[in-house]
């Protein structure tokens, strides 16, 4: 079924004159998909506010380091690529998905766990060396809000990671019946949600640091 | 092994908290010996503890808000009596330490366990109904929402028997929230009960918006939409948008207090009013959240009691999406005096006074829904009428708030505190009181006693007056909010005057209480037969009271605005050829909201006392239940033709 047909509703009568508002209640896959998108929505609203917290406490430093000196550019710049390049086998999932294909659904999903494996392990690297360094979330007003930001977006793709082997399990338990279908699609959605999330880090966070 | 959890925790030398603890727990274990003895288990469990259906939702909403509203009254008769006799060199019956608890108390439990739940019953049990549909878009969903909120309310009363609630005021502000001003155990029991029902509130905003936007009945375009569904939809994006701010910032919060984080301490650069800003752009768009579906319960009253079409529902559209967009650009109004300089004040003071605009639309619109209408003062009504004019005087004190000079005088007086009850109990409790009475017969098929009902209105609003009135006096006086004695004899007075008021309130309550019981037990010779006791205007009144499971037992087509009065008046009720009546698939009972909401407490519990097992024991179990859930497929229950028919035409032959 294409979207198109998602969104249309066949109605007695003239079907061309009845707006889309009086078509009576949408079929349950466009209000799955709407609700969450609705989800996806509050939750970015939930990071802009993380977002303000780091604008507003980024040169609260308080005597300790600041992020032009914790940061290596080049090392979250591959950690950017695993989680962008795992958006795109995640697309390939959705293709493998949508023709019904369980072999490269399967493929395409551990692909895609393996590369927001990795770079969930390079955060944590990072974190960890951070901490070591004793600029730790406790260190400073900004080092908390640093934490807090990117640690509740690693938050997120653990979550997205632990979705995605259940997935894996209804796939190969519960074949693509619609409810399957439909959770996999919100699935890809919030994959797709945390890379914008992570621009937004990327930019504000490591490409912003310069105080 | 129980973390800081021991003995000590129990307040033994306290015997306020020890009697109250005592008699919640002697009234709670009364209750469960009676479901006992009675044999009620099952029927609880099967009929209402699984179920998924937003009529029975709401209606558990309804009763928690009612019980909380008990609660959260006691408080407040505390604070009052506390007041009155409190005055020159006077200490009352409160210690200072206790005092702090219940005004904090008082607070967190209207809001969020009172008017929230309340409101969002209300919203439960009317919107499906009046968009024609069968339920809400997600169902199980709104199980887990009521069952995450009233998770909340079980921790925020343990606080009662065990430990201590906040010292902090209701929006616990830093740096005295922090772990080095507040050591023990009062505001993380704020902080996980608020984020728990926090939770299920979101899970609610997401799910009406999408029925509202998504499921209605054919021919119900936005033009034709009830205007409770109106104001319940800008509710629900209010709340989408606003929750998630919450829940970040009382997360920053938790981070502090639990691993030492510098969000908003004094130390390590953090950021104390950063936190005053976060909680008002949440806070503020939640006035707002709870207003807006109160203006809709009005408009429908309005509308039915007068006999007329709502005059002007285009422009209470608008004014209301107006309202919906202006509630977030006002948040700095509540802290005028962090002192962000004169023109972002002055920004601020105006954006607030702008709201005034869409809110007199309103209430001129109101005014001439009654002009020239059939008028009938039934309770509801009265309600309504109430409200009018008590929310004019909330609103205009608010303007004279919203002005930076005045306010740097009034900033945390008894004027305020006046204010905010002026339009809390006026506008939203007011509501909610109509839209309970209003919707009573549907829910449950009797009507409820109209003379209690107007005795319980009249020391409600008697005792409004006599308990607030004075407080904008004794603000203006210099009166401060949240003193528990005061010096100045001169205020004692108007403080007796108020506690005067806070016992005819008390009456009112009682009254409410004996008006569900006086019409429970005399339901036989108030039945409502018809399913359409008011002459109603929208589609809840098209079907039987109380509904089926399946609410309409064929879809309606709604053909212009008050669908219901509109097929009235074309005779279309009267029409007895029999429908082909069909299969209806219904969303299966589960208990999968109840289970994730006791795992959950338990996991808020652990946190609060630092028992981490427990913690990870109650998240291990709310995993194991999702994921339990996820391969439930069988998640429809079909409701055969045959039944439907039989159900119709018994109830036509009666």
């Amino acid at each position: 079924m294409s979207l198109a047909d998602d969104l249309t509703r066949p109605v007695e009568g003239d079907e061309d004159t009845t707006p889309y508002s009086e078509r009576g209640p949408a079929p349950i896959d466009v209000v799955a998909g709407f609700g969450f998108w609705l989800f996806l929505l509050s939750d970015i609203v939930m990071f802009s506010a993380l977002f303000a917290a780091y604008a507003v406490l980024a040169d609260h430093t308080a005597g300790g380091p600041d992020g032009l000196k914790l940061f290596n550019r080049g090392y979250v710049l591959i950690e950017t690529m695993c989680l962008l390049f795992s958006s795109f086998t995640c697309g390939m999932c959705s293709l493998a998905m949508e023709r019904r294909s369980a072999g490269a659904f399967h493929l395409w999903a551990l692909v895609t766990i393996l590369l927001g494996g990795a770079f969930l392990g390079l955060e944590i690297a990072e974190f960890s060396r951070m901490i070591a360094e004793d600029a730790g979330p406790t260190r400073s007003a900004f080092l908390s809000a640093f934490f807090t930001l990117v640690g509740t977006h690693g938050l997120h793709v653990t979550l997205g990671l632990l979705w995605f082997v259940s997935m894996m399990a209804q796939v190969a338990t519960l074949g693509f019946q619609p409810v399957v279908m439909r959770r996999l699609r919100c699935l890809t959605l919030f994959w797709h949600a945390l890379d914008i999330v992570w621009i937004g880090v990327f930019t504000i966070v490591y490409l912003g640091a310069r105080w | 092994m129980f973390g800081k959890l021991t003995w000590d925790a129990i307040p033994f030398t306290q015997p306020i908290p020890m009697a109250a603890s005592l008699g919640v727990i002697l009234v709670i274990g009364a209750i469960i010996a009676l479901v006992l003895w009675k044999g009620w288990t099952r029927y609880l469990w099967d009929e209402w503890i699984t179920s998924v259906d937003h009529k029975r939702l709401g209606v558990m909403y309804a009763l928690l808000a009612l019980v909380m509203l008990i609660r959260g009254f006691v408080d407040a008769l505390m604070m009052r009596s506390q007041l009155a006799i409190a005055a020159g060199g006077a200490q009352g019956y409160l210690p200072p330490e206790h005092y702090n608890q219940i005004f904090s108390a008082h607070g967190t439990i209207m809001i969020f366990f009172v008017a929230m739940p309340f409101v969002i019953g209300l919203m439960n049990f009317a919107v499906p109904l009046q968009l024609g549909i069968r339920d809400v878009a997600f169902p199980v969903l709104n199980s887990v929402s009521f069952w995450l909120t009233a998770s909340g309310v079980l921790l925020v009363n343990l606080s009662l028997v065990l430990g201590s609630f906040a010292r902090t005021g209701w929006l616990v502000y830093p740096p005295l929230s922090e772990l080095a001003y507040s050591p023990d155990v009062g505001v993380d029991y704020y902080l996980w009960a608020v984020q728990i029902s926090g939770v299920g509130t979101l899970l609610t905003g997401i799910n009406f918006t999408t029925t509202i936007l998504k499921l209605r009945a054919p021919g119900m375009g936005y033009g034709r939409m009830p205007i409770f569904c109106w104001t319940a939809l800008a509710s629900n994006l209010l709340i989408v948008a606003a929750f998630p701010i919450l829940t970040a910032t009382l997360a920053m919060l938790l981070l502090d207090r639990y691993l030492g984080f510098h969000f908003f301490t004094t130390d390590a650069g953090g950021h104390a009013m950063m936190y005053i800003n976060l909680i008002w752009a949440w806070g503020h768009p939640e006035v707002y959240i709870l207003i807006l579906p109160a203006f809709g319960v009005f408009s429908e009253v309005i509308a039915t009691f007068s006999g007329k079409p709502l005059f002007g529902y285009r422009s209470m559209v608008a004014a209301t999406l107006a309202i919906c967009v202006l509630s977030f650009m006002v948040w700095l109004h509540h802290f005028f005096t962090m002192g962000s300089g004169a023109d972002v004040n002055a920004f601020f003071g105006v954006m607030t006074m702008i709201i005034a605009v869409p809110t007199g639309v309103k209430v001129f619109n109101w005014l001439f829904t009654l002009y020239g209408g059939r008028v009938r003062f039934a309770t509801p009504l009265l309600w309504t009428l109430g409200f009018m004019c008590t929310f004019v005087i909330g609103g205009m004190t608010g303007v004279l708030l919203s002005i930076p000079p005045a306010d740097f005088v009034l900033h945390n007086s008894l004027f305020l505190v006046a204010h905010f009850h002026n339009v809390i109990i006026g506008g939203v409790l007011f509501g909610a009181f109509a839209g309970y009475i209003y919707w009573f017969p549907k829910a449950f098929g009797f009507t409820l006693d109209e003379r209690l009902g107007k005795a319980a209105f009249w020391c409600w609003l008697v005792g409004f007056y006599l308990a607030f009135m004075p407080l904008y006096a004794l603000g203006l006086m210099g009166a401060t909010r949240r003193m528990q004695h005061y010096h100045e004899t001169g205020w004692q007075p108007l403080m007796l005057v108020a506690m005067a008021g806070a016992l005819v309130i008390l009456a009112g309550i009682v009254l409410i209480g004996l008006q569900l019981y006086v019409s429970i037990r005399s339901r036989t010779s108030r039945l409502d037969r018809t399913g359409d006791p008011w002459n109603g205007r929208t589609l809840e009144w098209s079907i039987p009271s109380p509904p089926p499971p399946w609410n309409f037992s064929v879809e309606p087509r709604v053909q212009g605005a008050d669908a219901y009065w509109g097929m009235k008046q074309a005779g279309k009720e009267a029409a007895a050829q029999e429908p082909q009546w069909q299969d209806i698939h219904l969303p299966r009972s589960t208990p999968v909201g109840v289970v994730l909401a006791f795992f959950a407490t338990f996991f808020g519990f652990a946190m609060i006392w630092h028992i981490w097992w427990l913690a990870i024991a109650g998240l291990a179990g709310l995993t194991v239940t999702a994921l339990v859930h996820a391969w439930r497929v069988d998640s429809e229950i079909t409701v055969p033709a045959l039944q439907i028919g039989e159900y119709e035409r018994r109830r036509r032959n009666t």
